[in-house]
């Protein structure tokens, strides 16, 4: 079994968020750059959970973007995982990334696993787009994963509730809570991924189909109105004849 | 040349989530100058030719479906067809389940530029740009569409559902579905009525409500309210409450009309699953619990005192 897992850089889920260069750049003054959750705490650490039952299985991370992204893959090989490759590329566009993925998967993998969505651009496109490319099966929300009999059986959300799937190998498999638990890199993991290999690889096509323009904050919220903890019926008025929520 | 919206149902109802894309679509039809299309999957004991009434001028209803639901690829195989038949420009999704997992493949079938989460109109003055939702809920990015075709999926409570006069013409399609490898082995249900994802109205509680036992003012409540249950992560992962209710950051995001947050002190990142939300709120005996920062109304108080008077309050409403 050899995974593929796809890992991107995003800012703490608690970083301020502001932008510069009228509003066209996001401002990375003093924030902290993590693993984006899903990548991480799911699909990320269910890979290294199924190494841990067959320890014949390989995984490889997968990074599109600058060197500025190298601490996070360094992490990202702490927790697991047995090398890494870095696509050289700055550009933020879900094709141009899922081309690069792509490109990389069609080498003999046999899943390919990413969070459901980065909590910068909250996409979700990413999963969908390399299994249109590679030709294969997508499983999207993915709420857990095991292998059995050569075939991939999947729970995934479904509107109201979950199914679970079997599906046959090579698949990409988008993936969120309930999947693995989230675990911290020890000391062993840490020493070790200092000298796991760590490739890095031009960009393959240049093709885009999106930009963005500028970036925007919402309005802040007008303030809080309180009601006295007396009359909360108050608020049963408010809502009905103020905001027409009931 | 057209737009295509894609609907989805639930029990062969066109769902709320699939009238507003319709609304949605006929209004970029009308940027466009070109007709709008609706979709409909499966099959569906609505009269479709009502659908004129949100000012679409056909429908195609593809009855055979086989388990396009569960498998994307198939799914994506249909659509294309569909598009290619109607010279679709411009594709409109939910930003659903099924949206999510079968508009990036569309995507590149079709070679056609892809936003997900738009709330907004698209802008089509100077190029053709999509507002949509980033960094969970807590900023906008205005997005460049630079390809012909373009697909766009819009976020649930985004955009009004507008409804007036018309009839569509009904087109029933048979076109054969791809067979899928992907096998069902088993379905399941959620208890409670409601899904998250489609609520219009959402109470949830925290730990503010000491324990589960404590769940039945919440669940009084949103029944009354028509609403659906959710809860904080920490109550999820205590196993209060399943984990399909937790919403936040991690688990579910969603952005209903109402969100009434009943103990929950407004961590950051359950700020991000709800900060979407119209009007917010918050019932804690904290003043201090920074969810007021982002509420719409609040109560310092005690749950346990309030949520009985709220429950009282609503059934006097009539």
């Amino acid at each position: 079994m050899k995974i593929l897992v796809c890992i991107s850089r995003t800012p703490d889920t608690t970083a301020k968020i502001s932008f510069i260069e009228q509003n066209t750049k996001f401002n990375p003054e003093g924030v902290q750059w993590i693993i984006n959750p899903y990548d991480e705490w799911y699909a990320l650490v269910r890979a290294i959970e199924l190494k841990e039952k067959d320890a014949s299985t390989i995984i490889h991370l997968i990074n599109i973007g600058t060197n500025e992204n190298e601490a996070i893959i360094r992490k990202a090989l702490a927790l697991g995982g047995d090398e890494a490759i870095r696509v050289d590329s700055g550009i933020d566009d879900a094709y141009h990334i899922s081309e690069q993925i792509a490109n990389v998967a069609k080498d003999g993998y046999d899943m390919i696993l990413t969070g459901k969505e980065t909590i910068d651009h909250n996409g979700s496109a990413i999963g969908g787009m390399v299994a249109e490319m590679l030709d294969c099966n997508y499983i999207s929300l993915a709420t857990k994963l095991d292998i059995e009999n050569g075939n991939a059986i999947v729970s995934r959300e479904i509107e109201g509730g979950e199914e679970r799937l079997s599906a046959p190998f090579p698949i990409v498999i988008s993936c969120q809570k309930g999947m693995a638990e989230a675990r911290i890199p020890n000391m062993r993991g840490i020493m070790a991924a200092r000298t796991k290999p760590l490739k890095v690889l031009a960009a393959s096509a240049n093709e885009t189909h999106t930009s963005i323009n500028n970036f925007d904050l919402p309005p802040a919220k007008a303030g809080v109105k309180l009601i006295p903890a007396d009359t909360p019926e108050l608020l049963v008025k408010l809502l009905r004849e103020e905001a027409k929520a009931i | 040349m057209s737009v295509l919206i894609i609907t989805e149902q639930s029990d062969k109802k066109i769902k709320k989530q699939s009238l507003e894309s319709i609304s949605y679509g006929v209004a970029v039809s009308k940027l466009l100058n070109v007709d709008a299309i609706a979709i409909v999957l499966g099959p569906s004991d609505d009269v479709l030719s009502s659908l004129g009434e949100y000012g679409v001028k056909k429908v195609i209803h593809q009855q055979t479906i086989g388990s396009i639901f569960s498998d994307s690829r198939s799914a994506s195989i249909l659509l294309n067809s569909i598009c290619d038949q109607e010279k679709a420009q411009m594709i409109i999704f939910s930003n659903s389940l099924f949206g999510k997992s079968v508009a990036p493949r569309l995507s590149v079938k079709l070679k056609a530029g892809l936003v997900t989460g738009a709330v907004k109109l698209p802008e089509i003055s100077n190029g053709f740009s999509v507002r949509r939702s980033v960094f969970s809920g807590k900023a906008f990015a205005d997005v460049k569409i630079t390809t012909p075709t373009k697909i766009i999926t819009l976020n649930a409570n985004a955009f009004e559902i507008n409804k007036t006069r018309g009839n569509a013409e009904v087109i029933e399609s048979n076109i054969e579905i791809t067979p899928s490898n992907i096998t069902v082995i088993e379905t399941k249900k959620n208890e409670g009525n409601i899904s998250l994802a489609d609520a219009d109205k959402v109470i949830s509680g925290g730990r503010g409500l000491k324990g589960p036992e404590n769940w039945g003012m919440i669940e009084e409540l949103a029944k009354l309210l028509g609403a659906a249950t959710a809860c904080s992560r920490p109550v999820a992962d205590s196993n209060w409450r399943p984990h399909h209710e937790h919403v936040g950051q991690t688990g579910v995001a969603i952005s209903p009309n109402l969100y009434i947050a009943v103990g929950i002190s407004g961590a950051i990142q359950h700020l991000a699953g709800v900060n979407r939300s119209k009007t917010i709120v918050v019932i804690n005996n904290d003043p201090e619990a920074p969810f007021f920062k982002a509420a719409d109304y609040g109560i310092v108080g005690d749950a346990f005192q309030v949520m009985p008077k709220i429950i009282e309050a609503v059934k006097n409403l009539g």
